[in-house]
């Protein structure tokens, strides 16, 4: 019994780390812990850096004049109303289109759909829609849209190769809200002799609200941020228009009105002050997708 | 004693699995039918026949016959949307839709067209009424159904299901998700839907099978074995199955 002891604690010790190998352990802690937190905060940083530097730069230019005037030679002023507005109308162009369309073929694949290949290609699809560059989908764009279809440049082309470029987004995130939709309702509403269009109508579709919701958000966001695809279809025109105006005449959104005024007209004061629109833009549906989150999480 | 439903010779297959075999089986109005069996026997599965809800699972396939009144409700000319507003079905968990209790209850009649106001007020009150859930709701009938607790969504379940006045209803083992005193509510419930609705449900608790039924089906792999009063199934069961079944040493 007592050698048992003795020989089980001899082996326990030989186990043991001596103190070298403790003290080793003890650095590569140390040494991994300072690596972790240089990381975070290089990140933390970069963000606050950039964000800071583009306040810095944008914020003292950002004055009432330029948020509410047009660009005018003859007048001298410099004024984002017009591409502010340009961003509207695409946004709503896009989302007008792309959202019918998105809830559409969702229901479509999550309730009506039977056959799993049918689904899986339309699937495989979207998401392949989803990798491709955006200057693509602004070369498809002219050539359909200005070219083929006869459209002038202006928020229509533009808002209609936006609609290629989110319809992925909506697609993927209503699906899944739809999926998320106990059956239980479902069945609930047939068994009172709902039919099934009904069923969807009234039941299935309010309770995937705020998941539609947040995917408009998404798509808005994705919209905002486009330059790309935009500078072969909707253009580069800087003038004040009213809705139906800038349907089929040149008009620059946003961060394509960045792009003119850093690179053809030299304002990069101009540049930045629209960048911190951009900014506050971003952030704030950022900021509603949150709190959609969190009360759709409350209800459930 | 009127017969409301006659089943003749139903067979299912999920897939090439055969769930039914062959069930052979009469249901008398104002009636409370027990469906009991052991777990995977096929009382739900048959059970959700009778609704044809199964008509949502493309690989489930169905021969033979449920006669409602004389007519087979698995004819292709039938409305399944006006039968089902015949039948009516309690799920096993209470599923109240996330609206207003209030909504939830006028769902059914909104839905075959009853739009007017003071009707569906009408309609809503006594259906709670029926489901004996009013005078605990009815101060605030716009507030959220799944702010209720459980005993009460089955209730109001069960009230949405009487404001489409049904002749028949379906519970789905409607209690098995419920404490003890809400199970009775339910159970008292049933013996007074039974005056005016015909009621058939699964259940896996024998002692409610005999506390509220009148007649008792027992399943066993797919077959209906025996369907007798239910005094005569406990007490002198015909078939060896149903002996070993009620008296607890097989299932």
């Amino acid at each position: 019994m007592q050698t048992l002891t003795v020989s089980r604690t001899l082996e326990l010790s030989k186990n043991m780390p001596n103190a070298w190998f403790r003290l080793r352990r003890r650095i590569w802690n140390h040494g991994m812990l300072a690596i972790m937190y240089f990381t975070a905060l290089m990140v933390t940083l970069l963000l606050a850096g950039l964000i800071g530097f583009i306040c810095f730069r944008g914020v003292p230019f950002l004055t009432l004049e330029l948020l509410t005037s047009a660009s005018s030679y003859l007048q001298g002023t410099i004024g984002i109303l017009p591409n502010l507005l340009n961003t509207l109308y695409i946004i709503g162009i896009a989302l007008g289109f792309a959202l019918p369309i998105g809830v559409g073929a969702a229901v479509y694949l999550t309730e009506y759909a039977e056959h799993p290949r049918i689904i899986s290609v339309i699937e495989l699809a979207a998401e392949t829609l989803a990798g491709i560059p955006s200057i693509i989908f602004g070369l498809v764009g002219m050539l359909l849209f200005t070219q083929l279809m006869g459209l002038k440049q202006g928020v229509l082309a533009g808002g209609l190769t936006l609609v290629m470029l989110i319809l992925p987004i909506l697609l993927r995130t209503i699906q899944e809200s739809l999926r998320e939709v106990p059956n239980a309702y479902r069945e609930g509403a047939l068994a009172l002799g709902a039919g099934k269009w009904n069923t969807i109508r009234t039941v299935v579709l309010p309770s995937a609200k705020e998941g539609i919701i947040c995917g408009c958000v998404l798509a808005i966001g994705r919209v905002v941020g486009e330059s790309a695809a935009l500078l072969f279809t909707a253009g580069f025109g800087l003038k004040l228009n009213d809705f139906f105006t800038a349907l089929e005449s040149s008009s620059a959104t946003l961060t394509v009105a960045l792009y003119i005024y850093a690179s053809e007209q030299g304002e990069i004061d101009v540049a930045f002050a629209i960048a911190v629109v951009l900014l506050v833009v971003t952030l704030a549906l950022n900021i509603a997708v949150m709190l959609l989150g969190k009360l759709s999480g409350r209800k459930a | 004693m009127n017969e409301i439903l006659r089943i003749n010779n139903l067979n299912l297959w999920y897939d090439s699995k055969q769930a039914l075999q062959n069930i052979n089986m009469r249901i008398y109005e104002h009636e409370i039918t027990a469906l009991i069996g052991a777990s995977g026997c096929g009382k739900s599965t048959f059970l959700r026949t009778l609704d044809r809800l199964h008509d949502l699972t493309p690989i489930v396939r169905i021969t033979g016959e449920v006669l409602y009144k004389g007519q087979n409700i698995y004819d292709p000319d039938i409305a399944v949307t006006q039968l089902r507003k015949q039948i009516g079905m309690i799920f096993q968990k209470p599923n109240p839709f996330p609206m207003s209790i209030y909504d939830n209850v006028a769902y059914g009649p909104r839905t075959h067209g009853i739009s007017d106001r003071s009707q569906l007020d009408d309609i809503v009150e006594n259906a709670l009424r029926g489901a004996a859930l009013w005078d605990e709701v009815k101060d605030r009938l716009r507030s959220s159904a799944l702010g209720l607790s459980g005993g009460q969504q089955q209730r109001l379940c069960i009230a949405r299901s009487l404001a489409v006045e049904p002749n028949i209803i379906l519970m789905d083992e409607s209690t098995s998700a419920l404490d003890p005193i809400s199970t009775g509510k339910i159970e008292e419930l049933a013996l007074k839907l039974k005056e005016r609705y015909t009621v058939i449900m699964v259940t896996h608790n024998m002692q409610q099978a005999r506390r509220i039924s009148d007649r008792c089906a027992f399943f066993w792999l797919g077959e209906m074995v025996e369907c007798a009063p239910t005094d005569q199934l406990f007490n002198q069961p015909k078939d060896v199955r149903t002996k070993l079944y009620v008296s607890g040493s097989m299932g």
